[in-house]
C-alpha cells in the first residue's frame, strides 16, 4: 500500500523513533498532521512517551498550540452534551450518542487529543420528529432549507439535514439508521436501539454497545465518499480495537453482531486497513469470508485516500483515488436511478437556486 | 537628482524570520517579489531544515488572463476566497495575519499595536479607524520600535511581549499623512477598492527587523483614537474597563480559557493604561516622548 513513506503514519505507529528525527521531517510531520487534524492527538501520543522533553521546541510551540484548541472543544463539548441531554429529556429514547460524542462521553481511549465537529445523534426513526421538534425548540435549527434538500434528507438519507445552533453555532447531525435508506447495504437499525448502553455522565443519553459501536464507525468510514478526515476516523477505530480487545470474548460479539446487523464488508475493511496502516494487533482470521475480489483494487484506492491530504503524501494517483472513493461513495448510498438525477441537480441546478435564493434576499 | 536603487526583489522561494516565527514564503508573482524586497530588511532571509508555517501567493488556476486573481495558500489549504490581481501584495499580508491568529496559541494573542522604548512595551489596542497604525507608523520612526501593527503577542508563560515586526498596513487618508509625516520612508505597492479601502504598507524602522529576537514587558496601554483638531489627551482608564476592553481585542482570548484570563489580568495589573486622544501626529509624539517614561 501506498502509505509507508508518510512521516505522520510512522510517527502514530512507532511515536518513541520521533525523538531522533531531524527538523526536516518533522516539518513535514507537523504539517501532516495539522492537515489531517491530528495535530493535537501526535501531542498527546508523545506526552505518552518518556522523549516529550527533548522534543524540538518548534514542535512543542506547534504541538502545545494544538491543545489548547482541543481543550477548548472538550469544555465545550461538555456543555453542548448537558444542553441536548436536557433538551431531549422528555423523549422515550433511547437517544444514542454516535462517533467522537460518544468516545467523548464515555472517555474512550479515541478521545485523547481528538478534534471534535458536528454532534452525531442516533434516535429510532418513529421518534425523528419529536427530537427534531425539541432540538428546535432548544435553538437548533435546519440549515438546508431548498425543498430539493428537504426531500434529499428525509426520503433517501439516514439523517435529517443537520441542524445548527442559532447562538452557539454547534450542528447536530440527526440520524435514524447508519446507512441511507436508499443504500446498497441494508441495515436494521433496531438492535443497535436493543444494545444500547445508558451513560453515566449525561443522564438520558445512551451509546451503542462496544461491538456496534465499533462497526458504526466502520460502516461510516468504509461507506463515505470524502476521506478529508479518513487518518482520523481510521485512527479512532485503531484506539477502539486495541481497547475493547482487552476483553477476549470481543473477537466473537463482533463477528455476530457484524452477521446480525449486515455490516460484515464495512468491518472487513476496517480490519484491514487499520492493521495494514496502523499496525492494529488482529487475530488471523476476524472477518475473512467478508473479503472481496476487489481487494487490490480498493488498496490502491484507501491506501491513498486514507494518507493525509498533504502534497508530501500524494502521488499521481492520489486525486483519481479520491474521486473514484466520492463516487463509490454516491454508488453505495443510492441506486442510480436515483444517483444521476441526484448528481444532475447537485451540477446544475444547486447552484442557480442559491443565487435565486440570494436575489431574493438582497 | 536621482532615484534612489530600490532593493532587489526577495526570491519566489524564501524563508524569513519574523520575531519568533519562521515563515517559508513562496512568491510566484513578480509584484510580491518586488514587495518584499521592498518592505522586509535583508536580515528576514534566512536558512533552514523546518518552517513554522508554509504559505503561497500564487494565481488560482484559470485566473492568471482573464480578469487575474490573486489566492493565498496556507500549505496548500485555500482558507480565503481569491482578490483581485492589485491586492495581491496586501493579500499576503492579511494572510501572514491569520495564519498567526489562528495556530500560534502559545501567546495570548490581541488586535493590538506594540512599540517599545527604553525596555518597556506600549500595547496600544483599537478597533479600525481608531488611528492605531497611523500613530504606530509615526512613533516608530520617532524613538519608538516597532513590535507589531496588528498582533500583540503576549507569552502566556512569562507576560512578555514578543516583536513580529513586519510592514505597517495604511489604509485611506493615512497613507498620504504618513507620506508627508515620514519623508523618504519606504512604501510599498497599493491595492485600491479592498474591504478596507485604499491599503498601502509602511516598511518598518530597520532597527525594528535587526532586534526583532529582544522581547519586552508590558509597561503602558494606550487605547488610541484619533479625533480632528483635538488636543493630546491621556486619561487614566480604571482596570476593571480596561481589562473588558481589552479582551474584546482578542483574537483567542476565548480559545484560551482560564489561562487567557490569568495572563490578561496579569497585564492590567502591572499597566499604567490610559485612553488616548489625539488630533496632530507631532502633538502626539510630544506627549509620548515626555510621559511614557520608565
Amino acid at each position: 500500500m501506498n502509505t509507508a513513506s508518510c512521516e505522520l503514519i510512522e510517527a502514530l505507529r512507532t511515536p518513541k523513533s520521533l525523538s531522533v528525527w531531524p527538523l526536516a521531517k518533522w516539518d513535514l510531520l507537523l504539517r501532516q498532521a495539522r492537515h489531517a487534524d491530528l495535530l493535537p492527538r501526535l501531542a498527546w501520543l508523545l506526552r505518552e512517551t518518556d522523549i516529550w522533553s527533548g522534543l524540538p521546541e518548534f514542535a512543542r510551540f506547534h504541538l502545545e498550540s494544538a491543545e489548547v484548541l482541543a481543550d477548548k472543544q472538550r469544555h465545550a463539548l461538555t456543555w453542548e452534551l448537558a444542553e441536548i441531554a436536557r433538551a431531549l429529556a422528555d423523549l422515550p429514547g433511547p437517544v444514542i450518542l454516535l462517533k467522537g460524542a460518544a468516545y467523548f462521553a464515555m472517555q474512550l481511549p479515541p478521545h485523547h487529543g481528538r478534534l471534535f465537529g458536528d454532534i452525531d445523534l442516533l434516535v429510532p426513526h418513529s421518534q425523528l420528529g419529536l427530537a427534531e421538534a425539541a432540538l428546535m425548540l432548544a435553538g437548533w435549527e435546519g440549515e438546508h432549507h431548498s425543498a430539493y434538500d428537504q426531500r434529499y434528507y428525509r426520503q433517501w438519507m439516514h439523517e435529517i439535514p443537520p441542524m445548527r445552533h442559532i447562538k452557539r453555532l454547534s450542528v447536530i447531525d440527526l440520524h435514524h439508521a447508519i446507512l441511507p435508506l436508499s443504500a446498497r447495504i441494508k441495515s436494521n437499525p433496531a438492535p443497535l436501539f436493543e444494545n444500547a448502553r445508558p451513560l453515566t455522565s449525561f443522564e438520558n443519553l445512551f451509546v451503542l454497545a462496544p461491538a456496534d459501536m465499533l462497526l458504526h464507525s466502520a460502516t461510516h468510514l468504509f461507506t463515505e465518499g470524502e476521506y478529508n478526515h479518513g487518518l482520523r476516523d481510521l485512527v479512532d477505530l485503531d484506539s477502539l480495537i486495541r481497547h475493547f480487545s482487552i476483553d477476549p470474548a470481543f473477537w466473537t460479539e463482533l463477528e455476530q453482531r457484524a452477521k446480525v446487523l449486515n455490516l460484515g464488508r464495512p468491518l472487513y475493511y476496517a480490519l484491514r486497513y487499520c492493521q495494514a496502516v496502523l499496525n492494529t494487533p488482529i487475530p488471523a482470521g476476524v472477518a475473512q469470508q467478508n473479503a472481496t475480489a476487489l481487494v487490490p483494487l480498493m488498496d490502491g484506492l484507501f491506501g491513498r485516500a486514507l494518507a493525509p491530504e498533504h502534497a508530501s503524501c500524494a502521488d499521481g494517483l492520489s486525486g483519481l483515488a479520491r474521486w473514484l472513493l466520492y463516487v463509490r461513495g454516491h454508488w453505495l448510498r443510492m441506486p442510480l436511478h436515483l444517483l444521476l438525477p441526484h448528481l444532475f441537480h447537485k451540477a446544475f441546478l444547486a447552484e442557480r437556486e442559491e443565487a435565486d435564493k440570494d436575489k431574493q434576499k438582497n | 537628482m536621482t532615484t534612489p536603487r530600490l532593493p532587489p526583489p526577495f526570491p519566489a522561494d524564501c524563508l524569513l524570520e519574523l520575531g519568533p516565527f519562521r515563515v517559508h514564503v513562496q512568491a510566484d508573482l513578480p509584484e510580491v517579489r518586488t514587495g518584499l524586497g521592498l518592505l522586509y530588511d535583508r536580515c528576514c532571509l534566512v536558512t533552514g531544515d523546518f518552517a513554522d508555517y508554509h504559505v503561497r501567493l500564487a494565481s488560482p488556476r484559470g485566473r492568471r488572463w482573464v480578469r487575474p486573481q490573486a489566492q493565498f495558500y496556507f500549505d496548500g489549504h485555500t482558507p480565503f476566497k481569491p482578490l483581485p490581481r492589485e491586492q495581491a501584495y496586501a493579500m499576503l499580508e492579511w494572510g501572514l495575519n491569520w495564519t498567526v491568529a489562528a495556530h500560534a496559541h502559545r501567546y495570548l494573542m490581541l488586535h493590538a499595536a506594540v512599540l517599545e522604548r527604553h525596555g518597556f512595551a506600549l500595547v496600544m489596542p483599537a478597533p479600525p479607524g481608531s488611528g492605531k497604525s497611523t500613530l504606530t507608523a509615526a512613533l516608530s520612526y520617532h524613538g519608538w520600535r516597532l513590535f507589531s501593527d496588528e498582533i500583540a503577542l503576549i507569552d502566556r508563560r512569562d507576560g512578555t511581549l514578543h516583536p513580529m515586526p513586519r510592514p505597517v498596513s495604511l489604509k485611506n487618508a493615512s497613507i498620504e499623512v504618513i507620506r508627508d509625516f515620514l519623508p523618504g520612508c519606504t512604501l510599498g505597492p497599493i491595492a485600491r477598492d479592498t474591504a478596507k479601502g485604499t491599503v498601502c504598507h509602511l516598511k518598518p524602522h530597520a532597527d525594528s527587523y535587526l532586534r526583532m529576537k529582544q522581547t519586552a514587558p508590558p509597561r503602558w496601554i494606550a487605547f488610541p483614537r484619533w479625533v480632528e483638531g483635538a488636543a493630546a489627551t491621556l486619561t487614566p482608564v480604571p482596570r476593571a474597563q480596561a481589562f473588558m476592553r481589552l479582551a474584546e481585542q482578542g483574537f483567542n482570548y476565548s480559545l484560551l480559557g482560564a489561562s487567557g484570563f490569568e495572563t490578561l489580568a496579569d497585564m492590567t495589573a502591572s499597566c499604567e493604561i490610559y485612553d488616548f486622544q489625539y488630533g496632530d501626529l507631532s502633538e502626539a509624539l510630544s506627549l509620548f516622548e515626555r510621559h511614557f517614561t520608565p
